[in-house]
């Protein structure tokens, strides 16, 4: 009953004001009349009674104020006011004011683009039916911790499990799908045919797999993932029931996933078929190439479940010990297998993101605070005037908000702006391992986060001056501008934590230059091959219609003769792997003549045509090159790279010496070259000894082609990939690149160039901190010492010996901060030693660099409170106080 | 005579609920009757009257409603609610409690 009535009243008080008012004005006048009318019945004459009563009436206007304070007008008004003059107030220091919300900014967009992929990896939960009841099942071997089931061990598990409710397989498998315009590359999955049915997925459109379809004598079929549908088959609804080519085989579509579902343990495949146990490693227990995933039966624990499968491991290795020996089993959440490694990437910068926002509101905090200073003799003022201490603090806590918000609002801008970037910075294969991080944007949580840390930040700007009314005396503050001890503390406070910020700014900044110049380093690295004018492209020919050696060589040269002719080709080479993909693909050796005792050395092997150095520009250092004689025909032969050579045959010629290979009938192979070393591997891994053999001698299916180009290299590659296509619709051609582009991406670069770009990112917001909080620390101590500045320079002090006695304050600071700043970076650096490429982790021209650097902007922030305590007027001081 | 704003704090709002609880006043006759009853030594002005009114009316003791007044005008009366009764009971036994120990001590000093 009282609490409506009261909401009741204040609603109207707040909401009908107008109304409200002419009530309060007609009920007082209603007063005044009745008291004219007692005075005139009293036999006054009407115009003594009015003026009596209206004096009796003193005050009407101050009566309908004070009945609106009754009726708790005033706070709701006293905000509006308290916001125009807050605002007018931060118009009025707009240099104070930008900075703030600059600075609070900055640390918002930090703290809210990593929250946003924490929200998008972490908070966000998979999308299936009671993810936490599902677990990633793997083998164990004696090597691995966690690799895959064979299909045999699968169908056993599944069997005779009693604590699962039901047992899934899957594996990630590439497809050629035949379509009208010759054959393409797709990305799919195999998948048993209960999966979507024990992840608690149901397609959007179509039906899921029957049970019983993931059997050889069923007909095949697949599912399409939402974007294939979109992209290959325009969301057409009659997909259903059509049929896709896969790998020359039809496979009847039967249905579409929704659009949100994800299951990066297999990429993102367009295509998810039925396993059917067909292909030679299904049958076989000792080929392991399937993952498995389970629901765990109601009431069941991951352990329980673990040790009824171990048991059942136990059992196999007994009864197929040849191929189940040491084998057991590994499970863990199925989250943590999807999420796993970024979890504990993403707490490190998060809590990084936090401090950089927590040292960005504490400067704000300070700048506030030398702002209050300023205004001390102002809020003095206000106080003799009779403003209420709780005005007075409603005020700045309005401020304090005006700025958070203003902040707030501009980090949450800025940190949409990042994540729009940062997303076009992720390398393709990144976001294929991370599918998650599609739904990465400034959704509700983020801007949930956003008005939560503005509060937060609301909070601690609002906190100094706060607490400075406290200790404000009033007298002291109107006579000479008041020193309180909170000043001290905040000094002492204050340079601490500037030489702290000096420090980690300068620790960020090192280790962004030295990423930097590893970057420039890799990127400068000598490839031993010319990289301009490259492309690369790989062919995947049919092996039903390319069975033999003969027919593969056959389409080899072809395929080369028509690439040779296109305009704008100079030459092209033909190999099984090229530059900077990987240091794979080895095979064992030992040289004849030497003593050997059943070791084996291996080296990264290549298989190259005889055109393939040339078109590399591959400096041929001894010997001679491959030509087409060394053919099937011809003896064996091979070229060494210089560390081959170097490793094997230190102060020898390599050429003419023989290697025995393992794999074959024990035949010599003579070295007949040396060419300079070749980059294989990744850019920053150190070159092994590699072997190239001539590929008519070992022709296999799959090969990669080179060409080097007239002209521009870019429009080159679908031309090939046309001319190949005309050779055999059914060849499949991928991983068409240039081999800048090739460098470019290559995963050591892409973790170079954003490591260093994420901690370049971090370290200016960090410098920026630090100069923020140095200048409010330095300002700060010049209001503070404004008398003595002036008693100083009233006994004659220079204008330079003002500066210098400012700076060197700063400087002292600046010193301590890059003292500890280098110390720190050293350390630091050594940390991230593996991350370095050809630069030390105390690489001096990069510290001394950093230092100076940090040093000048830190200096010149300084500068600005120096000349204001230099130009400090002794006579207005001195008499201002 | 005693000024109204030499009444204790607190005091007035107890002497409004009082002439209230007998039947709805408007403000004027409030004033009036606060004066009458306490045999003209408290007069209450307007401009403590009024807040004093509207505080009351926003914690919910007494409602207002405008009706015509004795003298064919339209006034605002304030009656007093269940609530107002439960504080008016409340109000006036602390106000016994005090006003006894205080003239207790008065009386024996």
């Amino acid at each position: 009953m009282r609490i409506p009535d009261i909401l009741r009243h204040r609603l109207r008080s707040l909401f009908s004001r107008n109304s409200v008012d002419r009530e309060l004005d007609e009920e007082l006048q209603y007063h005044l009349e009745r008291e004219i009318e007692d005075y005139t019945a009293a036999g006054m004459s009407p115009a003594d009674a009015a003026r009596l009563a209206r004096q009796s009436v003193c005050g009407l206007a101050q009566t309908r104020e004070r009945c609106r304070d009754a009726r708790r007008l005033n706070p709701i008004d006293n905000l509006g006011k308290d916001l125009a003059f807050a605002l007018r107030q931060l118009r009025k220091n707009p240099g104070f004011t930008s900075t703030a919300i600059f600075v609070l900014a900055l640390g918002m967009c930090a703290s809210l683009t990593i929250f946003a992929f924490a929200d998008a990896a972490l908070i966000k939960p998979l999308p299936y039916r009671d993810p936490a009841r599902l677990v990633a099942l793997y083998e164990t071997d004696t090597m691995f911790p966690r690799c895959n089931l064979s299909y045999p061990d699968y169908l056993d598990w599944k069997q005779r499990n009693r604590t699962l409710r039901s047992l899934d397989v899957f594996q990630q498998n590439a497809f050629v799908l035949t379509t009208a315009a010759g054959a393409e590359p797709v990305r799919g999955a195999r998948v048993s045919a209960g999966f979507f049915r024990t992840l608690g997925v149901a397609p959007a459109l179509g039906r899921d797999f029957h049970p019983g379809e993931d059997s050889p004598q069923a007909p095949p079929v697949a599912l399409l993932s939402d974007t294939a549908w979109r992209q290959r088959y325009g969301a057409r609804r009659d997909v259903v029931g059509r049929t896709a080519i896969l790998d020359g085989s039809p496979y009847i579509i039967i249905g579409v996933l929704p659009r949100e579902f994800h299951f990066a343990l297999v990429g993102r495949p367009d295509f998810w078929t039925a396993m059917q146990p067909v292909r030679h490693c299904d049958l076989n227990r000792q080929c392991h190439s399937i993952y498995g995933v389970a629901r765990l039966a109601d009431g069941v624990t991951p352990l329980a479940a673990l040790s009824n499968l171990d048991s059942i491991a136990a059992d196999l290795e007994k009864a197929f010990p040849e191929s189940n020996r040491g084998r057991g089993v590994a499970a863990a959440p199925l989250a943590e297998a999807i999420i796993g490694d970024i979890h504990p990437m993403l707490m490190v910068l998060l809590g990084g993101a936090g401090m950089l926002l927590l040292i960005a509101a504490v400067n704000v905090a300070g700048l506030v605070l030398l702002r209050s200073q300023n205004r001390r003799r102002e809020i003095a003022v206000r106080t003799a005037l009779g403003a209420s201490s709780g005005r007075l603090l409603s005020q700045f806590v309005t401020e304090a908000l005006a700025l958070a918000a203003g902040g707030g609002i501009l980090g949450l801008a800025l940190s949409a702006w990042t994540i729009q970037l940062l997303r076009k910075l992720l390398p393709v294969g990144f976001s294929m391992r991370l599918p998650f991080l599609d739904g990465l944007s400034v959704n509700g949580h983020v801007s949930l986060a956003a008005a939560v840390i503005a509060a937060l930040a609301a909070a601690i700007l609002a906190l100094p001056p706060c607490l400075g009314i406290g200790s404000t005396d009033l007298r002291s503050s109107l006579a000479e501008g008041g020193r309180g001890s909170a000043g001290t503390v905040w000094r002492r406070l204050g340079s601490n934590l500037v030489v702290v910020e000096l420090a980690i700014a300068m620790v960020l900044l090192a280790g962004a230059g030295l990423l930097g110049k590893s970057l420039y380093r890799l990127m400068r690295v000598d490839l031993g091959i010319q990289p301009d004018r490259l492309v690369t492209l790989e062919v995947v020919a049919p092996q039903t219609v390319y069975s033999t050696v003969p027919k593969v060589l056959a389409l080899t040269r072809q395929i080369e003769g028509d690439l040779e002719n296109l305009p704008g080709v100079k030459s092209v080479g033909v190999a099984s792997g090229v530059p900077i993909t990987s240091n794979g693909n080895t095979t064992w050796f030992h040289i004849p003549g030497r003593p050997w005792h059943g070791e084996h050395f291996d080296a990264p092997e290549r298989d190259v045509s005889p055109n393939y150095f040339a078109t590399l520009g591959a400096r041929l250092l001894r010997g001679r090159n491959f030509d087409r004689h060394d053919n099937q025909s011809a003896p064996p032969v091979a070229i060494a790279n210089r560390t081959f050579a170097r490793t094997y045959f230190p102060n020898e010629d390599a050429v003419g010496k023989q290697i025995v290979e393992h794999t074959g009938s024990g035949v010599t192979i003579p070295i007949v070259g040396v060419v300079d070393d070749i980059r294989e591997g990744p850019l920053d891994e150190a070159i092994p000894p590699v072997l190239y053999f001539p590929r008519d001698q070992r022709a296999d299916l799959d090969f990669m082609l080179v060409a080097r180009a007239a002209g521009g290299e870019g429009s080159l590659l679908p031309a090939m990939a046309a001319a190949i296509r005309k050779v055999d619709p059914g060849i499949v051609t991928r991983e068409g690149m240039t081999m800048l582009d090739r460098i470019q991406d290559s995963q050591s670069a892409y973790m170079h160039r954003s490591l260093a770009l994420l901690v370049a990112g971090f370290a200016a917001v960090a410098l920026l901190l630090s100069v923020v909080g140095l200048y409010g620390v330095v300002a700060y101590s010049v209001n503070q010492r404004n008398r003595e500045i002036g008693i100083r320079t009233a006994l004659g002090a220079s204008r330079r010996s003002i500066y210098r006695m400012i700076l060197s304050e700063a400087g002292r600071l600046i010193g301590f901060g890059s003292i500890a700043g280098v110390g720190a970076s050293i350390a630091a650096a050594g940390l991230m030693r593996g991350l370095l490429f050809g630069v030390r982790s105390w690489d001096v021209p990069t510290l001394a660099a950093v230092a100076a650097l940090l040093a000048v902007v830190a200096l010149m922030a300084s500068l600005i409170p120096a000349r204001r305590a230099a130009s400090v007027d002794p006579v207005e001081s001195l008499r201002g106080e | 005579m005693s000024k109204p704003t030499d009444l204790v704090q607190g005091t007035l709002d107890l002497l409004i609920l009082k002439v209230i609880a007998l039947e709805p006043m408007h403000g004027w006759a409030i004033a009036q009757r606060i004066r009458q009853m306490s045999g003209e030594v408290l007069q209450v002005g307007q401009s403590a009257l009024y807040p004093s009114l509207h505080k009351l009316e926003q914690n919910g003791w007494i409602r207002s409603e405008w009706a015509v007044s004795e003298n064919n005008r339209r006034a605002k009366y304030y009656k007093l609610t269940r609530a107002g009764r439960q504080a008016l009971e409340r109000e006036a036994s602390q106000w016994e409690r005090l006003s006894g120990a205080i003239s207790m001590i008065v009386r024996t000093a």
